[in-house]
């Protein structure tokens, strides 16, 4: 446990001292939202109907944004070779790496999102659902994101290919994380979507690690 | 199952049962064809166009065995690292992707005159749209790097992560109450589909699989040979002229 502590605090370090990628996840997203109304336009009614989408999408764009860097700075100056050394199991390294990941990441998004829901006019309603969606929601995309993260190590267009193999994973977080916003507004049981939400990070909490750590070790073969 | 790790032993295995899948593809799609189109029932709702059904649903079959065949390959060379598994992997994907494609396609074709739709976004279309897509990537992160063998491995993890799709394709019917119709030949107890229509079903159902056989056999075999063509350049690269070549070709084919 300490060591799990010590790599995120390792990462968290980092993150905080080699500038802000937190600030441009978050700077992403407002403006990526920002961009709706003048796509759709400024009618209420509209924005109010898109708007868990449009928050949800982006969210998922943003939090993609910044997945590359995940190993790959600590894969080209060789310190992922010298902590998979380490007597740490690698998968409680991907573990740590994760929820650097998310503190960095995935939390200023949930942070910046109900602004963000009350500049398109979201249904008061759904905010809590919102949020709650978000916290177990972008955990899950880190998560499955770490895996591909670690997959295309050393490929060519290794961020491009991220996307391709990450954005199919993360469909059913999209669409349950926007069913529970959307039923909350019309003031329908969110109960069961959230659970299932939440059941997916479960899920994915125990294999995503072991699929990521699999994949760092034939990395570094 | 490490009898046939051999390149060797597995080429003249699949030499001598490449010729019987064939023929039975073509006397199997030529009955069910003849079924399908000439000897069945129009359907009473449908009319013609459930004859649509006889290409689409044995593709949708197909584009799940071919993934499951490609993560079950992938486990296998991952677990045993067996070498010819991760051929089989890299075979597979092309094929169940066009599978995938005829699937979404024919299915497509099917429900512009019967749901009033070229498209909807319920549950089993999706399911079988992200099929697609790990199809896609599966064949992106095979090529995506300069050493095979380390895009094999990668893709080899992909092809297991995005198995949790399978079973949602295949209950996304009974979990989600949507458009698509549920599943009516596999239940418990009898089919609910008129025998008329089972006949050239099952009989196209057995096409395509020999079909995928077939295709599997053809696309591992010239892996093989690929990788043997690489091994040879490889060799005459590092090789003075006039050295022994034929050793190291055998060599590094073990």
């Amino acid at each position: 446990m300490s060591r799990l502590a010590e790599i995120v605090r390792r990462d968290l370090r980092l993150a905080l001292r080699q500038g802000s990628d937190s600030v441009m996840v978050v700077t992403f997203f407002v403006l990526t939202v920002v961009l709706f109304p003048f796509g759709l336009g400024p009618e209420a009614n509209l924005l109010e109907r898109t708007s868990a989408g449009v928050l949800w999408v982006t969210a998922l764009l943003a939090s993609m944004l910044s997945l590359d860097r995940l190993f790959l700075a600590d894969y080209e100056d060789g310190s992922l070779e010298l902590l998979a050394l380490t007597p740490t199991a690698l998968e409680l390294l991907v573990i740590g790496k994760v929820a650097a990941h998310w503190l960095t990441t995935g939390l200023p998004l949930i942070v910046a999102a109900p602004v963000l829901a009350v500049l398109l006019h979201m249904n008061a309603d759904g905010f809590g659902t919102l949020l709650f969606t978000m916290l177990l929601g972008t955990p899950t995309l880190s998560l499955v994101g770490a895996m591909g993260a670690a997959l295309v190590l050393g490929a060519r267009r290794g961020g491009v290919l991220l996307s391709l193999l990450v954005l199919p994973l993360y469909i059913p977080v999209l669409i349950f994380g926007v069913g529970a916003i959307d039923a909350a507004v019309q003031g329908l049981p969110a109960r069961g979507l959230l659970l299932l939400l939440g059941g997916m990070l479960m899920a994915a909490l125990p294999l995503a690690p072991w699929a990521a750590a699999a994949a760092l070790r034939q990395a570094l073969e | 199952m490490h009898r046939f790790a051999n390149p060797a032993r597995f080429l003249r295995l699949a030499a001598a049962i490449q010729p019987w899948t064939a023929g039975a593809t073509l006397i199997l799609l030529g009955l069910g064809l003849y079924f399908g189109l000439v000897d069945s029932p129009a359907d009473y709702q449908q009319g013609e166009s459930v004859r649509i059904m006889y290409v689409h649903v044995p593709s949708a079959w197909l584009a799940m065995a071919a993934y499951s065949t490609m993560a079950a390959a992938s486990g296998v060379g991952i677990i045993w690292k067996h070498p010819l598994a991760d051929l089989v992997a890299k075979a597979a994907s092309p094929v169940g992707a066009a599978f995938t494609f005829v699937c979404l396609v024919t299915g497509s074709l099917w429900g512009k005159p019967m749901w009033g739709t070229w498209w909807a976004w319920d549950a089993r279309l999706t399911s079988m749209l992200i099929l697609f897509f790990l199809y896609l990537g599966h064949m992106a992160l095979l090529n995506a790097f300069d050493d095979p063998t380390r895009g094999a491995k990668a893709a080899g993890i992909l092809a297991l992560a995005g198995f949790v799709n399978i079973p949602i394709i295949k209950f996304s019917v009974d979990w989600w109450n949507t458009l698509h119709q549920p599943a009516s030949v596999s239940r418990v107890g009898m089919p609910a589909i008129d025998p008329a229509m089972l006949l050239p079903l099952m009989l196209m159902g057995l096409a395509f699989t020999t079909f995928f056989v077939t295709i599997l056999l053809m696309r591992v075999r010239s892996e093989i040979l690929a990788v043997k063509v690489r091994a040879i350049r490889l060799t005459q690269i590092h090789s003075v002229p006039g050295s022994a070549t034929g050793e190291l070709v055998g060599e590094s084919l073990r």
